[in-house]
C-alpha cells in the first residue's frame, strides 16, 4: 500500500461531492454589491472548517474532544470516540499518514504540529477493555446479505458499520490471515501483530462470516450466489516494476511491497549486507528500515528527484536516517549489473532536474555511477489488478483499466458493486480506507432499502456554550507555549536486532500530559452575536493574534487586505458578521490563526462573543436524523 | 478580570517598524479593568501610535494619579518608567520629572475625577506652564472605582445607573484648556481609533503641553440609556469638527484630500499635522473661534471632537524658566554641583 501523503483537500462540501478537491465554499460568504454576505455559521461545515484536524481528517476524526479526553485521562472514551469515526485507533496511532498533522493550526501558530497520532496511540495503548461499549449485533438479522472481498480496512469498516444493523456479512480473504495492506505492508516494527489482531477481532467477532484463503476468482459467479449487495476492498496489489538490462538475470531484486509480504508471513527472514532501495515513498522507508533489521548494514534508498520532492512523509524519512539509512538524491537507475547470475551492483545517472520549453522538468544525465549491492528492492509505486472481474457483466472500466466508481456513493456502473479503499482509485492510506468503507456502508444500506443513494444523511452539529462563570470556561483556554514533544524509541542496536521489536516507545504519561496542552481547542468557537455588540473594540484589542477588526464591509478580497493583519492564508475561511447595531460595520474574524484563548469573549462587556463547543455529528449507515441543539 | 496570560503566540507575518519591534512589543501586562472598558481601548490606541512613531519603550515615562483610568499605565509600554503618584497629583510628578530630564516622552494618563476634582488645580498649573508632556483625560462621567457616582463632567440631566438625575453643571475639560492657553487640545472617542491614533501621535510630537479628552465609557456604571457618556450616545453624538492626519517627520507625504479645506501645522520636530475642516469657517489655529464654536456645538447638545486648537510656539516650561539644555543626568558634576563658594556667591543677591 503506498501511503500518499497528498495534502488534504481544501475544500470538501459533503452533500454535494465528498471528495471534490476544488468545490465551492460552504458557507454563506460570498460576495456581492455591498460586500460579503453574512456567514452562516450554522452550517455544520463552516466550523467543521476551523477545526482544522478534523476537517482534514477524510474520516473527521473529532481530534479536539479526543486530546481533551486523554488530558482528563479518560483513555478508553478517548479509544471510542476515535473508533467512531477512524475505527481502528490502535493501528492508525501508529501508522496514520497523518493528513491531520500538516492541517493542525498549531503548526501555523508556532512551526510545529500537536503530536496528533501519537495521542491516538496513547488513548489505544493506556485503554481499559472495551468489549463492553462495542455496539450490539442483532440476533435476528434483517435478511440482507452482503460479501465483502479483501480483507483490509476497507472491507473491514463495511462490516463494522453494517454488522450492527442486522446484515449478514460474508468476508473473502485470499490469505490465510486478516488485515490486507495493513498486515502485510506495514513492518512489525512499526505496528505489532496483536495491536492489528485485536482491533480486527472486535469487528469479526460481531459475527462476520470470515472466509480465510478463499480468493474471489469469479466476480459473475460471486454475484450469483444471491447477495445483496458486494463490496469491493482488494486494495492495489502489484508492485510495479522497473524494466531494465539484467532484470530478470538474478533473483536478488525484489519487488516492495512482495517483499515485504514475504517478511510479514516468515517466509523471508534475511537480506543481503548491501541493499539498494529503489524509490523514495513511504513504502520505499518501510523496505530500507526491514532491511536493516534483516541483515542488511549498508542500505541506500536511490532517488530521482531531489528531497523536496520525496513521496515520503518526513517523519518516515526522519526515521529511516535515524536507522542509518542513506538517502541518495539525483539518481536515475539505468541498468542492473549481473555477473555469472550474481547480482553485483546498479548502474545510475547523476541527474539535474530542468525544465524544458514546455515547463516540463526533466532530467539530465551528468555522470555515470555504479553502486554495488547484494540486493535491490523496488519501491516505485503499485498497481491495481481486477483479472477476476469479467468485462461482461456491466462494470465499466476507464483507458487505465480501472472501475469507474462514483465518488459520492462508491457505487460503480452495475448497481449493487460497491469499491472502496486503494481497489476504488489507486493507492491512498489507511483513513482514506475507513471513509471509504463508510460511505460504502451507507450506499449499501440505503441500495438495500430501495432509498437513492444520493439521499444521504446530512451532517448536523451541536453547539454548546462552555461558560462555567466569570471568566471560567468548561476547557482549558490557557495558551501553553511548549514545543512538540519528540517521540522516543528503543535504543538504536536493540531495535534493529529484530523486526518485531516496536521501534516508538510511545508517549509516556508526563509526555502525554504535556503534548495536549499543546492542542488549541480549535472546536470551542468564538461564536458573534452581533444584535448584541457595542462596538467596543475591546476582543479586537485584546485578541492575541490580531484575528478581529470592525470595518466596512466590501468583496472578499478588498475585506481580507483591510484587516487588522491582512488575512492572506486563502485556506482559512473569514468569518463575516451581520451589520452591527451601531454603526453598520461588520465584525470580520480571519480564522487562520485563532488560538482558542476565548479572551475576546472574556474581554466582551455584552457576551456578544462566546465559546461554544462545535461538535459535528457524522452520518453513518443506519443514522436516520441527529438531534441536534443548532438550526441547521 | 482575566485569569490568563496573554498568549504568548505571536502573528508571524506582523509588521515591524523601524526599530524591528512589533505592536505587541509595546503592550503591559493584562488589563484588570472591566471587559468592555473604554480605558482599555486607549491603551491599545497608545500602543498603536508607540509603535507607530517608533518610540523607544526606554525613553517614555508614564505617569498617573488615582482611579480607573490611572490604572492603565500598567498595561502599555512595560520597559517604560512609571510613576502612580497621589490622587490628582500626577502633572507635579511630571513637572519635576521633566525638569530634571527633558529628553523623555512624558505621558500622564488622568480620570475626570483625578483631572477635574481633586486635581483640577495641578491641570490648570502644567498647562499654564505648557509642561513637553502628552496627557490623556480618559472621561466616562463617572466614579467607577466608587461605583458610579457623578463625576465633575457629567453632563446636566445625565441619568446614573440607579436612575437620579445630575444637576451640577460639568466643567468642560477642552474649553478649560483652551481657556488656560493650552496649546494642544483635542478631543476624541474610545472607540473611534481612526481618529484617536493621528491625534495621539500629533500629540507624542507636539512640543508643549498636548492635551487630549477622550469620552471612554464606562461600561459597568455609564453605559446605559440616559447616560450621555455611553458608548451608543458618543456615537450618535459626537460631530468631528476637523479631521486630523499625522505625517512624521521621514515619512513622504501621500494622503490624498479629495474635497474640503486642508490646512498644514508643521510641528517642532519637522512632522506635519493636516487638518481637514468638516465644519464650515473652523479655525484650528484660532482660539477665541475655537472656544466659540465648541459652545456652538455643546449647546446643540454635540460633542465636538478632533484635535480642536494647535499652537507650535516651540516655548515649554523649560524655556520659560530658562533651564540648562539636555537632562541633568548629564551634566557634568561640577556643572551640577558647583560648590559651597558658589553657593555662597548665589547667596549674596539676597543678603
Amino acid at each position: 500500500m503506498r501511503r500518499s501523503t497528498a495534502p488534504a483537500p481544501p475544500w470538501r462540501g459533503f452533500l454535494s461531492d465528498p471528495w471534490d478537491r476544488k468545490g465551492a465554499p460552504i458557507t454563506g460568504a460570498r460576495g456581492t454589491q455591498q460586500g460579503m454576505e453574512p456567514t452562516n455559521t450554522r452550517d455544520p461545515q463552516y466550523y467543521h472548517r476551523v477545526v482544522d484536524c478534523q476537517w482534514a481528517c477524510p474520516a473527521h476524526t473529532d481530534v479536539p474532544q479526543y486530546i481533551r479526553l486523554i488530558a482528563q485521562g479518560r483513555y478508553t472514551d478517548a479509544y471510542m470516540l476515535n473508533r467512531e469515526s477512524n475505527v481502528f485507533p490502535g493501528i492508525l496511532g501508529r501508522t496514520c499518514d497523518r493528513p491531520c498533522e500538516p492541517a493542525c493550526r498549531r503548526e501555523r501558530v508556532d512551526g510545529k504540529p500537536v503530536a496528533i497520532c501519537r495521542l491516538k496511540r496513547v488513548a489505544a495503548d493506556l485503554r481499559e477493555s472495551v468489549r463492553h461499549r462495542l455496539p450490539e449485533i442483532p440476533e435476528v438479522k434483517n435478511g440482507r446479505k452482503i460479501a465483502l472481498i479483501g480483507g483490509g480496512p476497507a472491507s473491514l469498516t463495511v462490516a463494522n458499520d453494517l454488522m450492527p444493523l442486522g446484515y449478514e456479512c460474508v468476508l473473502y480473504e485470499k490469505l490465510d490471515k486478516l488485515g490486507g495492506l495493513m498486515l502485510t505492508n506495514i513492518p512489525a516494527f512499526r505496528l505489532p501483530a496483536r495491536v492489528l489482531q485485536e482491533e480486527i477481532a472486535f469487528i469479526t467477532d460481531m459475527g462476520v462470516d470470515v472466509r480465510l484463503n478463499t480468493p474471489v476468482n469469479s466476480l459473475k459467479a460471486l454475484l450469483e450466489e444471491g447477495y445483496d449487495a458486494v463490496f469491493v476492498g482488494v486494495g492495489a496489489p502489484r508492485g510495479k516494476n522497473l524494466e531494465l538490462p539484467g532484470r530478470y538475470d538474478t533473483d536478488r531484486i525484489h519487488i516492495g511491497i512482495d517483499w515485504l509480504e514475504s517478511i510479514a508471513f516468515q517466509h523471508i527472514d534475511s537480506v543481503g549486507e548491501r541493499v539498494l532501495v529503489i524509490g523514495v515513498g513511504n513504502t520505499a522507508m518501510d523496505c530500507c528500515r526491514a532491511a536493516k533489521r534483516l541483515g542488511g548494514t549498508d542500505v541506500k534508498v536511490m532517488a530521482r528527484r531531489g528531497r523536496k520532492d520525496f513521496k515520503a512523509s518526513d517523519w518516515e524519512l526522519e526515521d529511516a536516517e535515524g536507522e542509518t539509512v542513506e538517502i541518495l538524491e539525483y539518481h536515475a537507475p539505468k541498468e542492473f549489473v549481473v555477473e555469472d547470475g550474481v547480482l553485483k551492483g546498479m548502474k545510475f545517472d547523476i541527474v539535474e532536474w530542468y525544465e524544458d520549453d514546455e515547463g516540463k522538468q526533466r532530467a539530465r544525465p551528468l555522470e555515470e555511477v555504479l553502486i554495488p549491492c547484494d540486493d535491490v528492492v523496488l519501491a516505485i509505486g503499485q498497481d491495481n489488478a481486477f483479472p477476476w472481474i469479467e468485462r461482461d457483466m456491466g462494470i465499466e472500466f476507464n483507458q487505465w483499466d480501472m472501475p469507474v466508481v462514483d465518488r459520492g456513493t462508491m457505487q460503480c456502473s452495475l448497481p449493487g458493486v460497491f469499491f472502496g479503499g486503494d481497489a476504488a482509485w489507486g493507492p491512498e492510506n489507511i483513513i482514506w480506507a475507513v471513509e471509504h468503507g463508510h460511505q460504502a456502508a451507507i450506499s449499501i444500506h440505503n441500495h438495500c432499502q430501495g432509498i437513492p443513494l444520493t439521499e444521504r444523511p446530512p451532517f448536523g452539529m451541536n453547539l454548546v456554550t462552555q461558560k462555567m462563570g466569570i471568566h471560567e470556561w468548561s476547557y482549558s483556554n490557557d495558551y501553553n507555549p511548549a514545543s512538540r514533544t519528540p517521540m522516543r524509541y528503543v535504543d538504536l542496536e536493540e531495535r534493529l536486532r529484530s523486526i518485531g521489536t516496536e521501534a516508538e516507545l510511545g508517549f509516556n504519561v508526563e509526555e502525554t500530559a504535556r503534548e495536549v496542552q499543546r492542542c488549541l481547542n480549535c472546536d470551542i468557537q468564538t461564536d458573534f452575536a452581533a444584535n448584541l455588540c457595542i462596538e467596543c473594540d475591546a476582543c479586537i484589542d485584546v485578541c492575541p493574534l490580531h484575528c478581529l477588526t470592525i470595518t466596512d464591509n466590501g468583496e472578499e478580497d478588498d475585506l481580507r487586505q483591510r484587516l487588522t493583519a491582512p488575512a492572506e492564508n486563502l485556506a482559512q475561511l473569514i468569518f463575516v458578521s451581520e451589520d452591527l447595531p451601531q454603526t453598520h460595520r461588520v465584525m470580520v474574524k480571519d480564522e487562520d490563526l485563532c488560538v482558542h484563548c476565548g479572551l475576546c469573549a472574556e474581554r466582551c462587556p455584552t457576551a456578544a462573543w462566546d465559546m461554544k463547543k462545535s461538535d459535528l455529528l457524522i452520518p453513518y449507515a443506519g443514522h436516520e436524523t441527529w438531534p441536534t441543539l443548532a438550526t441547521v | 478580570m482575566t485569569y490568563i496570560t496573554k498568549p504568548v503566540a505571536r502573528h508571524p507575518k506582523m509588521r515591524h517598524n523601524a526599530l524591528g519591534l512589533e505592536p505587541r512589543d509595546y503592550e503591559g501586562s493584562m488589563s484588570t479593568l472591566c471587559a468592555g472598558c473604554g480605558h482599555d481601548s486607549v491603551t491599545a490606541a497608545l500602543v498603536q501610535a508607540f509603535f507607530e512613531m517608533d518610540v523607544e519603550p526606554h525613553r517614555v515615562v508614564k505617569l498617573s494619579g488615582i482611579g480607573c483610568s490611572s490604572k492603565t499605565p500598567a498595561y502599555f509600554v512595560k520597559e517604560a518608567h512609571g510613576f502612580n503618584a497621589v490622587h490628582g497629583r500626577m502633572p507635579s510628578i511630571a513637572a519635576g520629572a521633566n525638569a530634571a530630564n527633558r529628553d523623555l516622552l512624558y505621558v500622564g494618563i488622568s480620570g475626570d475625577g483625578d483631572s477635574l476634582s481633586i486635581g483640577l488645580g495641578q491641570l490648570c498649573h502644567a498647562i499654564r506652564r505648557n509642561i513637553d508632556m502628552l496627557y490623556l483625560l480618559e472621561n466616562n462621567g463617572v466614579y467607577g472605582l466608587t461605583k458610579g457616582q457623578f463625576s465633575a463632567s457629567a453632563d446636566v440631566g445625565s441619568v446614573s445607573k440607579k436612575g437620579e438625575v445630575n444637576r451640577n453643571g460639568p466643567i468642560d475639560p477642552v474649553s478649560v484648556a483652551l481657556a488656560l492657553g493650552a496649546t494642544f487640545v483635542a478631543r476624541s472617542f474610545s472607540g473611534d481609533k481612526k481618529q484617536l491614533v493621528p491625534i495621539l501621535k500629533a500629540g507624542l510630537a507636539h512640543s508643549g503641553f498636548a492635551f487630549v479628552d477622550i469620552i471612554s465609557p464606562c461600561v459597568t456604571f455609564n453605559d446605559h440609556e440616559g447616560s450621555t457618556k455611553s458608548y451608543a450616545h458618543t456615537r450618535t453624538h459626537m460631530y468631528e469638527v476637523v479631521e486630523t492626519d499625522f505625517v512624521p517627520l521621514r515619512r513622504e507625504i501621500t494622503a490624498e484630500y479629495g474635497h474640503g479645506d486642508v490646512h498644514a501645522v508643521t510641528m517642532h520636530d519637522g512632522s506635519v499635522v493636516h487638518f481637514r475642516k468638516v465644519a464650515e469657517d473652523y479655525d484650528p489655529t484660532d482660539r477665541g473661534a475655537a472656544l466659540e464654536h465648541i459652545a456652538d456645538v455643546r449647546k446643540r447638545g454635540e460633542v465636538p471632537t478632533g484635535l480642536l486648537y494647535l499652537e507650535e510656539t516651540g516655548e515649554d516650561m523649560h524655556g520659560f524658566e530658562n533651564t540648562v539644555e539636555g537632562p541633568l543626568v548629564e551634566l557634568p558634576y561640577e556643572d551640577l554641583c558647583p560648590g559651597s563658594g558658589a553657593l555662597a556667591e548665589l547667596q549674596k543677591e539676597w543678603w
